[in-house]
């Protein structure tokens, strides 16, 4: 890419994408949103801002591969161990008292932290009476999170991270290994649902006692982090948890005041009554 | 760590400009780094969206790169590892450069790769002033010599010669006020 987005081009971009396709950028984080187009027109190797803007307007397969490129898919197993063990000893236990306990794991890319997750209430002995709704804005995501397939090279690190997480068994007995691939066992799915949603347009579509949604706000400027914690107030039970990304923090949020606190270091938090 | 936490101390009590720090570090092990660099103030790991203060000194935090926002707000980013890194340089100085202009002032110290190279390039391209540690003074040369290979306009400092630099800086934009 020789080109510079500016800030003009950036706007312009957003808006094409808005009008032609229906997904709102608008409210992203510019900086690291302008960096996914740049890397993009890198990838697909184009050298002028009008040429991104021509192909995205008239060519729509150009589109998808785009989305699929500039949305960010990055997840582990028990990442941010500490988050985890929080998850385990407060939260769980408070929400074994429900008779059936829906979960909501938004913006779950490929899945990774959806079977953390399915791993913790399986241990608590828990997910039987569970529902976990895992939903991401990209289809491609969501149909390799219900594939259960994740690179074997990467649990050894998810090992370490499950024992930190406060994890007693043995780790290999939630997945089977073959070649490269580690799939994940079909009894811990038996509670998941995959489906798309995108934060930015989508409604309320249920009532949740525990919303997850890590590390999804860090792509979204403060207006939309303030809209996204509304849809999510309005989708938690009166005492309901959110949980977010470590570094996410909802002190800028003019939703703020009607939450508590539960944990600030792992930001876990609390619909008020 | 010694040129990083001797630069730190020696920086004028009040330094005008909000400082970014950014190290390749481990992620996902408890880390006592921004203690151990709190020699002389309290040194930050900053929550997204956190505004950039002057005088105060933030970290990249563990596992996530650092951007810096037109507004002056800090946007953390968990996407792919740049140069085998995040938080990665390159992403910090190239936001700082977008934000910033010829405000902007990037340091490139020691290091055993290239990244931060392109991203003070951008820092140079933008009016800003980039510099990087003499390489024959580094502990590994590499990152510094990296930005001196791909770009001109880049300045080459002692640390030494960073702390005056840094302290016209202040003692400039004190007097500007």
């Amino acid at each position: 890419m020789v080109e510079e987005i500016s800030h003009g081009d950036f706007t312009e971009l957003v808006k094409i994408i808005q009008q032609r396709y229906g997904y709102d950028f608008t409210d992203y984080a510019e900086a690291s949103l302008k960096r996914r187009f740049s890397r993009f027109t890198g990838f697909v190797g184009i050298n002028s801002i009008f040429e991104l803007k021509h192909r995205l307007l008239n060519e729509e397969h150009f589109f998808r591969e785009m989305v699929q490129y500039i949305t960010v898919n990055v997840t582990e197993m028990f990442r941010d161990p500490s988050f985890y063990k929080v998850l385990r000893e407060q939260v769980l236990p408070r929400l074994a008292s429900y008779p059936i306990i829906k979960v909501w794991h938004a913006g779950c890319a490929t899945g990774e932290e959806v079977y953390s997750m399915a791993i913790l209430l399986e241990e608590a002995g828990l997910l039987d009476r569970c529902r976990i709704y895992a939903t991401d804005m990209n289809e491609t995501n969501l149909q390799k999170a219900e594939s259960g397939i994740i690179a074997l090279k990467d649990m050894k690190e998810y090992t370490a991270n499950y024992m930190q997480s406060g994890g007693i068994n043995d780790f290999s007995n939630y997945y089977t290994a073959r070649y490269d691939n580690a799939i994940i066992h079909p009894a811990l799915r038996r509670n998941i649902i995959f489906f798309q949603h995108n934060l930015v347009t989508d409604q309320v579509f249920n009532e949740f006692q525990l919303i997850c949604c890590r590390n999804v706000f860090i792509y979204f400027n403060r207006a939309l982090q303030t809209r996204v914690v509304k849809l999510f107030y309005d989708s938690l039970t009166s005492l309901g948890y959110l949980a977010l990304g470590i570094k996410e923090s909802l002190l800028y949020n003019e939703e703020r005041a009607k939450f508590e606190t539960v944990n600030q270091a792992n930001k876990i938090f609390r619909r008020k009554m | 760590m010694t040129v990083l936490t001797k630069l730190i101390s020696e920086l004028p009590a009040i330094f005008p400009m909000p400082v970014v720090i950014v190290i390749h570090r481990l992620k996902n092990v408890q880390s006592e780094l921004g203690t151990l660099l709190s020699v002389r103030q309290k040194i930050t790991e900053p929550d997204d969206k956190e505004l950039l203060l002057p005088g105060h000194i933030y970290l990249a935090p563990q596992n996530y790169h650092l951007l810096i926002e037109a507004d002056g707000t800090i946007s953390l980013d968990y996407s792919e590892l740049v140069n085998f890194s995040r938080p990665a340089i390159d992403m910090s100085f190239e936001s700082a450069a977008s934000a910033f202009g010829s405000a902007a002032v990037g340091i490139l110290l020691s290091g055993a790769n290239k990244d931060g190279a392109a991203g003070l390039c951008h820092i140079a391209a933008s009016g800003g002033a980039a510099i990087v540690q003499d390489p024959r003074t580094a502990g590994f040369s590499t990152m510094p010599q990296a930005a001196l290979d791909l770009c001109s306009g880049i300045q080459t400092m002692t640390v030494n010669d960073m702390i005056r630099y840094l302290r016209n800086i202040s003692t400039k934009i004190n007097t500007e006020k």
